[in-house]
């Protein structure tokens, strides 16, 4: 009997506590958001440190000048995607492009909407060191890359020479490339941006030749100066089918993206991160404080806002 | 034959050796039928395309039902809904709860508990413990982490004390749920995390749950087996008193029960522990999240600074629940309320005197020193070392003489040679039962159709179990020799074991580049612990008076060694070759993040790209390796045992 009372009460008290009838999980915010009880915003913070840096001032300028309280969300792009369609995120500051869930969440089933561009146009390409470039300046055009081959060979790449590639979240085309421009290379994976850039700091360190594959904007540059290898120009549509691409990556300006209730009900939040616009120059700033000098975003956001009034004003306005 | 006769007197090993022939020569048989017929039909090195099934079309159709429907479908608004808000709503709970009472008063309570627990020196390292968290500048991280953990612990606990239950209970429910606690602990957490965070979206909910799945079975396990190992004699008694089922198993089983059931928790706890960072890659917080940040901008140091804690917090959790287990410091509970009062009192105090928080300025920065000495280790040793060469070098020639051609032999071997291999190994042994499912789940590896991947990845494990067996028997047997050297390794090996492996992924590239070798590097750091501890103790274990008698015979320590202690440890020495396997394999995932690529990285993309097509089907690949490589290293003994 009294197992059965206890039982009872259990229920009970989990239909009192979570309501009963119809659950809706695109209401649940994170269990650690808002603990203070002030009004909140969620960012999702992509794993590069560009997206790191849009995030930091963002979240800088929320805080300090608005009077909000930010939370952050590592996550990766399409995972992100899923999260701002069911509210778990309120903003993604920087996309490269996914046109399936364009399609499927912005147009199809409207729970996310545009928020302008980043003001940063983003490229990705593939790369070797300066240093190696200007000893062999034909080795920036890939009809000569095979030429290279036997100087970019590891022992990961069998006998052929390597193609690194980074995360596997990033958008790539490698494999099919090297196959459809017949080159000499074998793609190895280095599984996470972290893995690739100590590589590439180690090769340069010593160096070394290499070619990566590699975007910008991006910190790293700074440190390790690389010069890009021409491929075959892009054209409109020449990578619309993944397997016969043999062109090179477009460049995209990088957008915004708003979960749809925020955007309508978000007030102040929502209309700043709709004017956040900034330059190549400004993320590079910031990235390197973050990624060189080890600063915390929150510190390198700070020296940015303080450094930088009459651009973050016109956001505010 | 002749030899036979002769051995008459020592009938029983001519009968096993008879009884190898025997199976070997059955196999040979099967395989001279079957060989020619599969070759005649698919004569491929690799798996043939025809009898492979390709899942992409209906993985991603259910996938894409889920994001369709999730927002109103009645599965969702009444089920997945209140089980997610119950979470949120309890983690909340528990982590408002840890931010009111604040920092003094949480480390007051924690060191109170397991004073009363555990005695006074574990109370100390508690509170050390704890302090050390805010010192390193991650105290709200951690509370948010210790939220987490309380929930997922309960959850678990609950979750696997029912199974166990059940399993203890019942001969049929513990052969139906073996299989799925195997399952639920092989399957990679990555490869799960995708299907959860389609359910639940991403965030503390799908967390939670990762977490429950695979911190339940050792609770369950030991449940039941705490509850089959009830003393015969005990339970007659009761019953000739007339207590009905349910008295019994109150009363006597489960009591008598209490300490498999202290050792499930402690276990479950450290699953769970060990799941704090790969919940981050969903969106969990805390301090897994900080690690998972530090290492976008690649600082060790500060992804160190997170890790510690974490570290701590583990330890501590261990000693304390290991010593409640052990029913070492148990006092009068006279005690309790005193503790619990002047916890509060702290607490109270804590808040009077000034802010629940952690003050700012009691910081140290250790990242920075950290990161000075990872980048010197890294400048100086990666290369152009005199005469030994540098951590690159080795690790392009481990690639070059090592895992290519084990890779490449895997590869270039027939796919029916494969399955034959395996049969043969489990078979010898184990039963024809163990050798059918390790066939079966070899065969299953085919069928899904990552044949070649999953010999890429079997390549590695094998060589990262090779290097962790030479490096664990070496160190386990120093252990065994010296208590000083064991007693100094302890703190090494929990920091090993305990420490997200995400940290080393920067320090291992630094040494060994991007590929194969650090990924192997990583994994032998991560199954070295374990296989030194079993090593150690079953040595130990072994009959002192054997021992003597050896001794007295004038062996010396190197033939003692090798002619007593090695063969009476053999159970142990297997036991560690087993633990060595499934845990490299755990780390196969890390690899992927590493240049390991194989079904690491499938299951990495997978998550990353939402493809659940890709990451599901390597998920499954490394759970069926799992399991034949566990059927091929487990000897059949063990596996009656753990039955009874």
């Amino acid at each position: 009997m009294r197992t059965r009372t206890s039982v009872l009460a259990a229920v009970a008290l989990l239909a009192v506590t979570t309501g009963c009838g119809a659950a809706d999980m695109t209401k649940q915010a994170s269990p650690f958001a808002n603990a203070q009880g002030s009004k909140s915003v969620t960012l999702s913070v992509q794993s590069w440190v560009g997206a790191q840096a849009n995030v930091a001032v963002a979240q800088y300028l929320l805080e300090h000048e608005l009077g909000y309280r930010v939370d952050t969300v590592q996550i990766d792009e399409v995972p992100a995607w899923d999260a701002l369609s069911q509210g778990r995120v309120d903003a993604l500051l920087e996309d490269w492009g996914h046109p399936e869930e364009e399609q499927r969440y912005v147009k199809d089933k409207k729970t996310i909407v545009n928020g302008g561009d980043l003001g940063v146009t983003g490229h990705i390409g593939w790369f070797v060191p300066t240093y190696f470039a200007e000893q062999h300046p034909d080795v920036t055009d890939w009809k000569n890359l095979n030429k290279y081959a036997d100087q970019f060979r590891t022992p990961e790449s069998g006998g052929k020479g390597q193609l690194m590639d980074g995360s596997p979240s990033y958008v790539t085309n490698d494999k099919a490339l090297v196959q459809n421009l017949d080159l000499n290379y074998q793609v190895v994976f280095a599984g996470s941006e972290a893995a690739q850039i100590t590589q590439i700091k180690q090769f340069a360190k010593e160096k070394k030749p290499f070619l990566t594959y590699w975007y910008s904007p991006q910190w790293l540059f700074k440190k390790v100066p690389m010069t890009e290898v021409k491929l075959p120009a892009y054209k409109e549509g020449c990578d619309a089918d993944p397997a016969k691409v043999a062109c090179a990556y477009p460049h995209t300006p990088l957008q915004k993206y708003l979960n749809a209730d925020f955007a309508k009900s978000g007030g102040e939040a929502a209309a700043f991160l709709r004017k956040f616009k900034w330059t190549t120059e400004d993320q590079n700033e910031v990235s390197l404080m973050i990624a060189e000098q080890k600063l915390t975003p929150q510190e390198a956001a700070k020296k940015w806002v303080d450094s930088h009034e009459s651009t973050w004003k016109q956001w505010l306005s | 034959m002749a030899t036979v006769t002769a051995s008459a007197p020592r009938a029983l090993p001519a009968v096993l050796k008879n009884r190898v022939i025997a199976k070997l020569a059955l196999l040979a048989l099967a395989a001279a039928i079957l060989v020619p017929l599969a070759n005649a039909r698919w004569a491929s090195g690799s798996w043939p395309e025809a009898l492979t099934v390709d899942l992409t079309q209906p993985l991603t159709g259910a996938s894409d039902w889920i994001i369709d429907n999730r927002d109103s479908h009645p599965l969702f608004l009444y089920f997945f809904g209140h089980i997610s808000n119950a979470v949120v709503l309890s983690v909340r709970a528990v982590y408002l709860a840890l931010l009111t009472i604040g920092w003094a008063g949480v480390t007051a309570l924690g060191a109170f508990v397991a004073w009363r627990v555990a005695g006074v020196r574990l109370a100390l390292g508690t509170a050390a413990a704890f302090l050390a968290c805010g010192l390193l500048g991650m105290w709200v991280p951690t509370m948010q982490t210790l939220a987490l953990m309380v929930v997922a612990v309960l959850a678990s606990v609950v979750v696997g004390a029912l199974l166990g239950l059940a399993a203890g209970l019942s001969d049929r429910m513990d052969r139906v749920l073996r299989p799925v606690l195997d399952t639920m602990q092989v399957l990679p957490a990555f490869a799960y995390l995708l299907p959860v965070v389609l359910v639940f979206g991403i965030g503390v909910p799908a967390a939670v749950l990762a977490t429950v799945v695979y911190a339940a079975p050792p609770m369950a396990r030991l449940t039941a087996l705490g509850l089959r190992g009830a003393d015969k004699g005990v339970l007659e008694a009761v019953e000739s008193l007339g207590a009905t089922a349910r008295q019994r198993l109150l009363t006597a089983r489960i009591p008598l029960a209490r300490k498999e059931l202290l050792l499930g928790l402690n276990q479950t706890i450290m699953m769970a522990l060990s799941m704090a960072v790969i919940a981050s890659v969903i969106g969990a917080g805390g301090l897994g999240d900080r690690v998972y940040q530090a290492l976008a901008s690649v600082d060790v140091g500060a992804a160190l600074a997170a890790g510690i804690p974490i570290v701590l917090l583990a330890v501590v959790l261990d000693r304390v629940t290991a010593a409640a287990g052990a029913g070492t410091g148990q006092r009068p509970r006279a005690g309790w309320p005193y503790a619990l009062a002047a916890a509060v009192a702290v607490a109270v105090a804590g808040r009077l005197l000034g802010r629940a928080d952690w003050p700012d300025t009691w910081t140290v920065n250790i990242a920075e020193p950290v990161n000075r000495a990872v980048d010197w280790m890294t400048a100086h040793l990666y290369s152009g070392v005199p005469v030994v060469g540098g951590t690159a070098d080795w690790a392009g020639h481990f690639t070059t003489w090592v895992l290519d051609p084990l890779r490449d032999g895997l590869q270039w071997l027939p796919w029916w040679s494969v399955l034959l291999i395996v049969a043969a190994l489990a078979w010898l042994i184990g039963t024809w039962r163990t050798a059918l499912t390790a066939v079966l789940a070899m065969a299953a590896i085919g069928v899904l159709g990552v044949w070649e991947p999953s010999l890429d990845t079997l390549s590695q494990v094998l060589a990262a179990v090779a290097v962790t067996l030479v490096l664990g028997f070496a160190t386990g047997i120093a252990a065994a020799r010296s208590e000083r050297f064991e007693r100094a390794l302890r703190p090494v090996l929990d920091v090993f074991q305990t420490m997200p492996q995400f940290v080393y992924l920067i320090p291992v590239v630094a040494l060994f580049g991007v590929g194969r070798a650090p990924a192997v590097a990583a994994a032998v750091v991560y199954a070295l612990p374990a296989v030194v501890r079993i090593t150690a103790q079953g040595l130990r274990q072994v009959d002192p008076a054997a021992l003597e008698s050896a001794r007295s015979l004038g062996a010396t320590s190197g033939q003692q060694l090798r002619q007593v202690q090695l063969p009476l440890a053999r159970r142990s020495l297997l036991l560690a070759v087993n633990q060595g396997v499934v845990l490299v394999l755990a780390v196969v995932i890390i690899g992927g993040l590493v240049g390991g690529g194989a079904l690491g990285y499938d299951v990495v993309f997978g998550l990353a790209q939402g493809d659940l097509a890709t990451g599901l089907v390597a998920g499954a690949a490394i759970v069926c390796l799992g399991l034949m490589l566990d059927r091929v290293t487990q000897p059949t003994e063990r596996r009656a045992k753990k039955g009874a």
